[in-house]
């Protein structure tokens, strides 16, 4: 069923809007200029390195800090705390009272958005034992793993089941199978309407999740738009193998081309791929593999942000 | 205002059940009696000490008899001076050269006198370290004419109450009132900002932050523990009674009533009591607000601390005199006048310049409040060590 949330959600609609946002701290500028647009009802990834002003961004979107200059406008209000009720936030960096009972937690997050407390029980008991943690429920979270305590709080943010969803780097401190289980609530919560943003240094979470992302550097926004521009912003690329080790063929090669042993790696020329396969058939290559690839995002990333802040970035497990 | 009042609700319930259903909080609850235990036994071995150390030893070179009579007489004088020191005597039986057996007791390490009485009552002389003014010769003249003329009987008439000792327990009440305000507010301004430090340390805070107006955080904490000290006092006064019922003859009401009567003093104190706490409390989690370390949290809180000690005293000065200029200075002074006015509450029958001073309480309050609130919200979120504080700047 879908929620409430969804009802609010129209095609071409922003859940999420900022234009221009500045946040000075003293001399030090952490966000420069961000603009963006969430649609509602979609995944939204917000990627870069650590230190890039993804978590600031963040954080004067929900209000809790106000920016220098520039506007946000959150689920159809300027103020954001306006439209805590229908927010779900999960901050980057863990915070439940490690005495609170799991359940008392999970409703005591649900009772600041506004959701009675007795309700937020039952639906705590509800989401603990859907996610094979109800044996836990009257546990202190201080007797948690780390991962549980994390799917508790992660359980929190959606009790009061809210329109939209903010995750700062929801996948830090989890293994793979929980980082797994977590892909699968991302994608389950915006089956059902939900507006997720979440911030990320992992490309491979992005690039499984999101339908749009902003790449943030240095406090500013160098690309924001879908995975697939992204992508579309390089050409594809040429893995080619050949038995010969010189001949005529060589001059279809670009200038640009890298060399790994036996294999060259190129982009794909202008002329598209039959001007070249002519090419290196003709001239006698003798081609023992030959494959054009689609750039994935972490090409388009270093291409849009450059090799520095790449470097910064996890690729992520190939899955 | 709601949504601000609603939040501030759901933080300040959270704080309160988790502060009133831990373990900590019996510990708050049996606090008061430590220090009374404490007082109680070093009290009781510093004043025996203190009486031993202060108790002047006199060698009394008399006959037998005249010995017996006069000390006699210091047992008399000793129970009517309760627990302040009396010269203790030492009888020495006389030899026939008087004069080198008072250098003997004078140098003799044994005895360790500090005057030798010589003469009787015929012609006492008092020899040694004293002053001819002084307290050892005062009560010696004292002993002499008391074992001399013997004890004078004296009729006594009893009577339940007097002026003098309704005025002296009305400036015991005074004073206990300040002491326990003073206390009971150091001590929950301390403990909401260790809980506030604990929030900012186990990132609790930003999840707040996120949800609710800061300030609903602010009002939330600030109430809470405010709560937490009146079950604290309910619990207190409520042992307190029942321990005078079972030890005092007419239990609570053995106390004489305070001057604005027993019912308006408990509703005052109260009010004094949340007035205080307001205020410190306010500025104490203001300072939390600047503060991500234990550390910096005693730093910042300790000019604090002893301003207010400073101010606790500036406040004792009232009692006995309500209407002194000091006294209504320290009424005027919006931080000692809870303090002032819970002792005023306590001697002094009007009514009227309890409902002046109230007001003029709440509108600091409000000013206090606001301004803490706001620099709360400023500086709540800045934490870690990658920003220079304002005080590490100034140092710099």
């Amino acid at each position: 069923m879908l929620r409430q949330a969804a009802s609010h959600a129209r095609p071409g609609e922003y859940a999420v809007e900022a234009k221009d946002l500045v946040k000075d701290f003293g001399d030090m500028r952490a966000v420069d200029g961000v603009s963006l647009g969430v649609p509602a009802g979609s995944i939204y990834g917000l990627l870069g390195p650590n230190g890039a002003g993804k978590t600031t961004t963040l954080r004067i979107l929900l209000g809790i800090i106000d920016p220098s200059s520039g506007t946000r406008r959150v689920l159809g209000h300027e103020r954001p705390l306006d439209a805590a009720p229908r927010i779900g936030y999960l901050p980057e960096e863990r915070g439940l009272y490690p005495a609170m009972h799991c359940r008392d937690a999970i409703a005591f997050m649900g009772a600041l958005r506004g959701l009675p407390l007795a309700e937020g029980r039952r639906r705590a008991d509800e989401l603990l034992a859907g996610h094979g943690l109800g044996d836990w429920a009257r546990k202190p979270i201080r007797t948690l793993s780390k991962g549980m305590a994390q799917t508790v709080q992660l359980l929190g943010t959606i009790v009061h089941r809210p329109a939209l969803l903010v995750l700062d780097e929801p996948f830090a401190g989890l293994d793979a199978i929980n980082q797994a289980r977590l892909e699968e609530m991302i994608r389950r919560e915006a089956h059902s309407g939900v507006t997720i943003i979440f911030s990320t240094h992992v490309i491979a979470h992005a690039e499984r999740l999101c339908e749009r992302i902003a790449i943030i550097a240095k406090g500013k926004v160098a690309f924001e738009g879908a995975v697939d521009e992204a992508r579309a912003r390089l050409r594809p690329i040429v893995r080619l193998r050949t038995r010969s080790d010189d001949g005529p063929w060589r001059s279809a090669i670009p200038a640009g081309a890298r060399r790994h042993g036996k294999e060259w790696v190129f982009e794909l020329p202008e002329s598209g791929p039959e001007p070249l396969l002519k090419a290196l058939i003709d001239g006698g290559a003798g081609i023992e593999t030959l494959a054009i690839e689609r750039p994935g995002l972490h090409d388009a990333f270093v291409a849009i942000a450059g090799d520095k802040a790449a470097a910064q970035m996890v690729e992520g497990p190939a899955r | 205002m709601t949504h601000l009042l609603r939040s501030a609700w759901v933080v300040g319930r959270r704080d309160f059940t988790a502060t009133v259903f831990s373990k900590a909080f019996i510990f708050f609850l049996i606090g008061p009696l430590f220090p009374v235990l404490l007082a109680g036994l070093f009290g009781g071995i510093g004043a025996r000490v203190a009486s031993q150390a202060e108790q002047p030893r006199v060698a009394v070179i008399a006959p037998a008899s005249d010995f017996a009579k006069l000390a006699a007489a210091r047992e008399q004088l000793g129970e009517a001076m309760g627990d302040r020191p009396i010269v203790e005597l030492v009888e020495v039986p006389p030899r026939p050269d008087t004069q080198a057996q008072v250098r003997d007791l004078l140098a003799s390490k044994h005895h360790s006198v500090v005057a030798v009485l010589t003469g009787a009552f015929d012609q006492p002389r008092l020899t040694g370290a004293v002053d001819e003014d002084g307290t050892v010769a005062g009560q010696l003249g004292l002993l002499l004419s008391a074992a001399q003329s013997g004890p004078k009987p004296l009729e006594v008439a009893p009577t339940a109450r007097s002026s003098g000792s309704v005025d002296r327990t009305r400036s015991i009440t005074a004073q206990t009132g300040q002491m326990i305000l003073f206390f009971l507010t150091i001590i929950l301004a301390g403990m909401t900002l260790s809980q506030l430090i604990e929030e900012k340390s186990n990132k609790v805070i930003e999840v707040l932050a996120a949800a609710v107006p800061i300030e609903s955080i602010f009002i939330g904490k600030l109430f809470a523990m405010l709560a937490t000290s009146l079950v604290g006092i309910a619990v207190w006064l409520s042992v307190g009674i029942a321990a005078m019922a079972m030890f005092t003859h007419d239990g609570a009401g053995s106390i004489p009533a305070p001057a604005v009567g027993t019912a308006a003093f408990l509703i005052l104190t109260l009010i004094y009591f949340a007035m205080n706490y307001l205020l410190l409390g306010s500025v104490f989690l203001s300072i939390g607000a600047q503060a991500s370390t234990v550390r910096e949290v005693q730093t910042l809180s300790m000019p604090v601390t002893v301003a207010q000690v400073l101010i606790f005293g500036f406040a004792a000065l009232a009692v006995g005199s309500p209407d002194s200029p000091m006294a209504i200075a320290g009424a005027v002074f919006p931080l000692s006048s809870p303090l002032v006015m819970v002792a005023r509450a306590a001697e002094k029958p009007e009514l009227w310049p309890h409902l002046v001073a109230i007001l003029w309480q709440v509108l600091w309050i409000a000013l206090v409040v606001s301004v803490s609130a706001r620099l709360f919200r400023r500086t709540v979120l800045k934490s870690g060590p990658a920003k220079r504080r304002w005080w590490k700047r100034a140092a710099a």
